[in-house]
């Protein structure tokens, strides 16, 4: 391990090299911070290319007919689309980044458990990269499946599926890595005095998640490896017409992906009571409540997946119980969303870029997820599923959830991790643009949704056309904000006005070390006896 | 399983210097052995709902598995089990040499497993039986899946004791040199964990696939 004795003066994360230069100060390294800035920018050039992906399929349904690309080439399209923002955007998004330079901060800790294995997870999410980007290039094309892998479809298109799955494979284990990692630091490396009911909620939401990444990612590795064998081989584990069973398929497949929809929001929420509590310079209200509804999500989590296949083929019981446990797993994201109303009341409310963003993230993600109970109602889904409603639920969830959460949080911790501050002014209006944006582009979904388009087709009926050619105009409006919203933050490295140790008065631990921290985080490990958020005992 | 040898180790041992934390390593060990246990679930899921859709093809094709090679590997892998559990008190007693040799032991028995696993597998490609041969291509669809459930299942289980022997070997080498002593043995402890891991994998596979008629 990096073990340097020169603590006397301060020397920031980014000025201590380890005796490497050039890009093997990163590459090399094992320090937390620098992984996760790894990760942000290897994620971010993902979103991008995701969001570009999109941007072409918003076009292609500006107006019916076929615009710019064939039918076969939007499927891939979609796929890819899906593929990376779920696989290389959201799932990894907020833990390995701010997880990862946040989280030995948060708890008092010099670094996580196991910090060559937190630099291996980032290899692995490269090279997964790598597989899921190669499908450009080799074989017949990208994968036409969407992301989801459906038998038997999947095992008999031409597309380069086989590479796909394996990227998937191999991004879930980088995912098992860090969730491991994280699990074993919260266990053992809290500070002195940093009991469990003292952690920020941003470590609790990490602890939970954790979780799920490591008890539910093998079971999808172990179903695409299932399908890499099927093609590979020819055999008939979920081909019907081989003796497999294509409903099993889907069973495995979202036994993973429903808690893992959990993976990619409980960090989100995690950074917004971090959020919410800063910026009304209050105690977050049920700070219990809050820290047990992760655990709750978590584990309810795991016992909703069948509400993916009410039309798919399931017996009546089965299709009444997990729609009763859907509406289950929205009381602790409802409990959620009050106490973080109920901190904001009364507190004194500083409206920055990032309280912004987590304002926008509990609008947005409201809608999201009462649109969710809707789809988790049996009598609506048998209407709704499969349609652009349920890409609209889906984004809202997403992208006005975790996708926001992740901007709050980029925006809330960016002056501790490189030390300089952005443009307030234009942070605020890139965020509105952003809002506006989203909406007009995924507001109209549900409309047409309802009115029964069916999602993943590059066509559809005229009478449509309205609602897609809106849906179309607020994409370019989004990207122009997120253009700007990247502009801004980059052209801070230009200015490089410097950031005070404490901007916005938080106090938790990160707040109290030096900006931007130095390799060890802490001079010497704090011995903790407040709470995270105690804002009245000063 | 010996487990029980190794959590008595666990206490007596407390961290020596800054760096090290032996309660980490092994708490890491034991998640990522509950993904390896998820991984094989997902399998055992798989087979037990195929198995109950098709249960005379299953019983078909597990009778034409050859019981007496399974029963020999799967004395073997115990055994191979209890020699790494027998080294761990080995090099906490200081005795080195027996610690090597009881690894280098284990590996042995690792390459007999494989040394059987080929010659049943060969066997079976002898025949026919293999996804695309002509024999397995006559078969009905659940004995096809059996077969193939067979040969990823015991595939799989075959890259672990692979693995779990590198790992064996890397251990028995730290030994040697050094690195592993009687009050720093967290990756011998580790690597014996997954063997442990490998051995109990088999004890499901063995009855699911041979036994189970």
């Amino acid at each position: 391990m990096t073990e340097n004795n020169s603590t006397a003066s301060h020397i920031s994360y980014l000025e201590e090299t380890g005796g490497r230069s050039g890009i093997f100060k990163w590459i090399l390294s094992t320090d937390h911070k620098r992984i996760g800035l790894l990760y942000l920018y290897s994620i971010a050039t993902f979103f991008i290319v995701g969001a570009a992906l999109g941007v072409m399929m918003r076009l292609e349904l500006m107006n019916p007919g076929q615009q710019f690309v064939k039918p076969s080439t939007y499927n891939s399209l979609f796929t890819l689309h899906g593929v990376i923002m779920i696989f290389l955007f959201i799932i990894p998004g907020i833990p390995a980044v701010f997880g990862n330079f946040m989280l030995p901060i948060l708890i008092g800790a010099k670094d996580v458990a196991f910090p060559r294995v937190n630099l291996l997870s980032w290899y692995l999410y490269v090279i997964g990269a790598i597989f899921a980007l190669s499908t450009l290039v080799f074989g017949n094309g990208p994968a036409d499946t969407g992301w989801t892998f459906y038998a038997p479809y999947s095992v008999n298109t031409e597309t380069n599926v086989s590479m796909s799955v394996m990227a998937a494979f191999v991004l879930g284990f980088s995912s098992i890595l860090t969730g491991l990692n994280f699990i074993v630091t919260i266990h053992r490396m809290r500070a002195p005095g940093m009991t469990w009911f003292k952690m920020p909620l941003f470590a609790w939401s990490l602890y939970a998640t954790a979780w799920i990444q490591l008890l539910a990612t093998p079971v999808i590795g172990i179903t695409l490896l299932m399908i890499f064998a099927e093609r590979l081989l020819g055999v008939g584990l979920f081909d019907p017409s081989l003796g497999g069973d294509p409903i099993l398929y889907q069973h495995m497949f979202w036994i993973y992906s429903h808690p893992a929809v959990y993976v990619m929001v409980l960090p989100a929420m995690g950074v917004i009571s971090e959020v919410v509590s800063t910026f009304s310079q209050r105690k977050i209200y049920g700070y219990k409540a809050i820290a047990y509804s992760s655990l709750a999500i978590a584990f309810i989590g795991y016992f909703v997946w069948g509400h993916h296949m009410f039309t798919s083929g399931m017996s009546g019981p089965a299709r009444i119980i997990f729609s009763i446990l859907t509406f289950l797993v929205a009381i602790p994201s409802a409990v959620k969303v009050f106490n973080w109303i109920a901190t904001l009341y009364g507190g004194s409310i500083n409206v920055k870029a990032p309280l912004l963003y987590a304002l926008g993230f509990i609008f947005l993600f409201m809608i999201g997820g009462l649109t969710g109970l809707i789809l988790g109602a049996l009598a609506t889904d048998v209407h709704l599923h499969d349609t652009v409603f349920v890409v609209g639920h889906f984004h809202y969830v997403m992208f006005g959830g975790t996708g926001f959460a992740f901007m709050a949080a980029i925006h809330y911790w960016f002056p501790k991790m490189y030390g300089i501050n952005y443009n307030m002014k234009r942070a605020t209006s890139a965020f509105w643009t952003i809002f506006f944006g989203f909406n007009v582009m995924y507001f109209p979904m549900m409309v047409v949704g309802v009115m029964g388009m069916p999602r993943r087709y590059f066509d559809y009926l005229p009478e449509f056309h309205i609602p897609n050619f809106i849906s179309t105009i607020g994409s370019w409006i989004l990207s122009v904000g997120l253009l700007m919203m990247i502009g801004n933050l980059i052209a801070a490295f230009r200015k490089r006005k410097k950031a005070v140790d404490n901007p916005w008065n938080g106090k938790t631990l990160e707040w109290s070390v030096n900006t931007p921290p130095t390799l060890l985080n802490f001079d010497e490990i704090p011995t903790i006896t407040k709470g995270p958020y105690e804002y009245h005992e000063q | 399983m010996s487990s029980s040898i190794s959590n008595s180790a666990i206490t007596a041992v407390h961290q020596v210097d800054e760096h090290r934390d032996d309660g980490a390593s092994k708490l890491g060990m034991w998640l990522f052995l509950f993904t390896e246990l998820i991984l094989f679930g997902g399998l055992f899921l798989v087979y037990s709902i195929y198995r109950l859709m098709n249960p005379e093809a299953f019983a078909a094709g597990s009778s034409h598995l050859d019981v007496s090679i399974g029963a020999i590997n799967t004395i073997v892998l115990i055994t191979s089990s209890a020699t790494v559990a027998i080294s761990i008190t080995a090099i906490q007693l200081k005795r080195k040499k027996l610690a090597i040799n009881l690894l280098l032991v284990t590996i042995l028995a690792a390459a007999i497993f494989m040394v059987n696993k080929y010659f049943e597998w060969g066997h079976k490609f002898e025949l026919g039986l293999f996804p695309g041969g002509d024999a397995f291509n006559v078969l009905e669809g659940g004995e096809k899946l059996f077969y193939v459930l067979y040969y990823f299942m015991t595939g799989l289980h075959g890259l672990h004791v692979i693995i779990g022997a590198a790992l064996i070997g890397w251990v028995a080498w730290e030994v040697k040199v050094g690195k592993q002593t009687h009050d720093n043995f967290a990756f011998l402890e580790n690597a014996g964990l997954y063997w442990h891991l490998v051995d109990l994998i088999w004890i499901f596979l063995f009855p699911l696939m041979y036994l189970i008629a």
